[in-house]
């Protein structure tokens, strides 16, 4: 229903506000990842990192082999971040707390520092992307980004109902348990280390997919998608959505979208400002995020109907 | 030579951000913002002392200057407005904290001095160049050398050889006991804070006339010292001189023998240290709490 909701309702979005509601799509299962990984207590300064290859994957397929199917392009960032996520969750599942953070962000650093001095892939100017097709067939200049969209919302939609089934599982309760303690989850018989790298791994799939997607949307792909102020930005919606529904980083990512834009519209000099203050004002008085507030109005709802 | 440079740099940048991180368990985002607003204030203070027609020899006492204005006021407005509101959070989330105020700043900075490069080359040129193996350097870098010795002696005298500094490595082991011993912590932590960023403030400074002052600088420098004091151990200050020293030779020989890995290899040190010492090659042992 909310899907028929979400395609009937794009058909009569205006051109910008289709790309805003892309974009914010691809943030927010980057944001869901995140999230996922915040729930177990760790918070993941390189998640640009997934993102970017997630990007540079589906910007690969249409460069050299001339491949710009939508769906190929996120199952090629999915895999290659899903695959960078198994080889590196190795080493990343011991740490936690401010070194987990550390060591991603400098996992991420590297991936920026390949790619900008990467000629073949277009160096710090990064490189243009073939517009998309849809199953082999092109669809008109008027439906391209309509089509993206459509897309982006069923597949979104697809991979939010695993992450909330997923939640719902013996491993997927277990991460808010590690994040409270985790010596007690290892004396349970439980491995603390293997839930970290199903979390860690879901969660870079998820943001190869977002990657993807935000290349065929912008249609331009860069190296600054590595760069450490773009995972900052992911943080930001994820803190701002809170933990607490799979919903919660789809409403975070649009809002965080509207106010960049409107900020960026109105005072293009001081819209960092009005993010950072937000963030100080939700850790400050919402540390549960936006989410915290729509779950108090239902359980009260639900005492007084 | 270009490492030796390039190193006394980091070195004086991320010295700073090891102190606070060793004294109050803060990994501090902000610490770019105050490098980038000892940049923009030296550079618009020796600007204006140099249109002035104040002596030219004297603005390397104005970049002093400008770096301890930035820190006195701007410093404490931090730690006592916010920061220790949040002591009691969680590291990670005081680190958000930090990247939050860093935003803030980055924009402060730009609503103050505007998007415009700001260029003052007088100092670096005043005092010449001299050879080293048919290679002319500024002999300015020399002062950027001088810089990160002074304060690295000095912080390291200052720690072990007066109260103050007795008092404040009682306070880094147990702030609670010290406070029972009737030692004033919160005046500790503002005065780390401070000093923290007057290191900051005084890298950024003096490196404003090698370069163009523009928006952008501290996101830079800011990577660059984490990896730094990472690879050093967090909070050990012969750790920050040993990882500045790895990352600034590390850079200088990707430089000359191979470019295309430059930024990539400071980063793959850093990856390397973490994964097989993850507190760093200085970390001492750390008793495991349940």
């Amino acid at each position: 229903m909310v899907l028929v909701a979400l395609l009937t309702g794009g058909l009569f979005l205006p051109q910008w506000a289709m790309f805003i509601v892309t974009i914010a799509f691809a943030k927010a299962l980057v944001a869901l990842g995140l999230m996922i990984l915040l729930r177990a207590g760790l918070i993941s300064f390189g998640q640009a990192l997934y993102y970017c290859l997630g990007a540079y994957a589906a910007g690969a397929l249409g460069r050299f082999l001339g491949i710009a199917d939508i769906f190929v392009q996120m199952l090629a960032g999915a895999a290659a971040a899903g695959i960078a996520a198994f080889i590196l969750g190795f080493l990343l599942a011991k740490y936690r707390g401010i070194f987990f953070g550390l060591l991603s962000l400098a996992l991420s650093m590297i991936l920026y520092g390949l790619l900008v001095k990467n000629e073949t892939l277009g160096s710090t100017d990064g490189f243009n992307i073939l517009p998309s097709t849809l199953f082999g067939t092109r669809p008109g200049p008027a439906w391209v980004r309509y089509a993206v969209l459509a897309s982006a919302a069923v597949v979104s939609l697809g991979l939010a109902l695993v992450v909330h089934r997923y939640l719902r599982t013996p491993l997927g309760r277990l991460a808010p348990a590690i994040k409270d303690n985790e010596i007690r989850v290892e004396y349970m018989g439980a491995s603390a280390r293997y839930a970290v790298h199903v979390i860690y791994v879901v969660a870079a799939v998820l943001a190869g997919v977002g990657g993807a997607l935000a290349a065929t949307t912008v249609g331009h792909i860069d190296p600054d998608m590595a760069f450490w102020t773009t995972s900052g930005e992911f943080i930001f919606i994820t803190i701002l959505a809170g933990t607490g529904s799979v919903v919660a980083p789809f409403a975070g990512a649009l809002i965080y979208e509207i106010i960049h834009t409107t900020a960026y519209d109105l005072s293009p000099n001081t819209w960092q400002l009005s993010l950072g203050a937000a963030l100080l004002i939700i850790i400050v008085f919402l540390p549960q995020g936006l989410w915290s507030l729509v779950s108090k109005m239902s359980t009260r709802y639900a005492r007084h109907p | 030579m270009d490492g030796t440079i390039y190193s006394a740099w980091l070195f004086t940048a991320a010295l700073g951000l090891t102190l606070i991180y060793g004294v109050m368990k803060i990994v501090n985002v902000t610490h770019g913002s105050f490098y980038a607003l000892g940049a923009y204030a030296g550079a618009s203070l020796t600007g204006a002392w140099l249109a002035a027609g104040y002596p030219p020899m004297l603005s390397y006492v104005v970049l002093l200057v400008a770096a301890v204005l930035v820190a006195i006021v701007v410093a404490p407005l931090i730690e006592r407005g916010i920061l220790r509101f949040m002591y009691a959070k969680d590291e990670v989330v005081i680190l958000l904290i930090t990247y939050a105020l860093f935003l803030i700043l980055e924009d402060v900075i730009k609503l103050i001095w505007g998007v415009n490069p700001y260029f003052i080359a007088e100092p670096y040129a005043l005092l010449g160049s001299f050879e080293v193996g048919g290679l002319a350097y500024p002999t300015y870098n020399l002062i950027l050398v001088l810089l990160a010795l002074v304060s690295g002696v000095g912080l390291m005298w200052l720690l072990h050889s007066t109260r103050v500094g007795k008092l404040l490595v009682a306070v880094i082991h147990d702030p609670e006991v010290s406070r029972a011993m009737g030692i004033n912590v919160h005046r500790y932590y503002l005065a780390t804070f401070t000093f923290g960023s007057l290191l900051a403030a005084l890298a950024g400074a003096f490196t404003a006339p090698t370069v163009s002052v523009v928006p952008g600088l501290g996101v830079e420098i800011i990577v660059l010292s984490f990896a730094v004091v990472v690879i050093g151990g967090l909070g050990s200050l012969p750790g920050a001189a040993l990882g500045a020293v790895i990352v600034g030779v590390v850079r200088s020989v990707s430089v000359h023998y191979w470019p295309a890995v430059e930024l990539f290899v400071i980063y793959f040190v850093m990856a390397m240290v973490l994964a097989f010492r993850p507190r760093g090659l200085f970390s001492l042992a750390e008793p495991r709490k349940i």
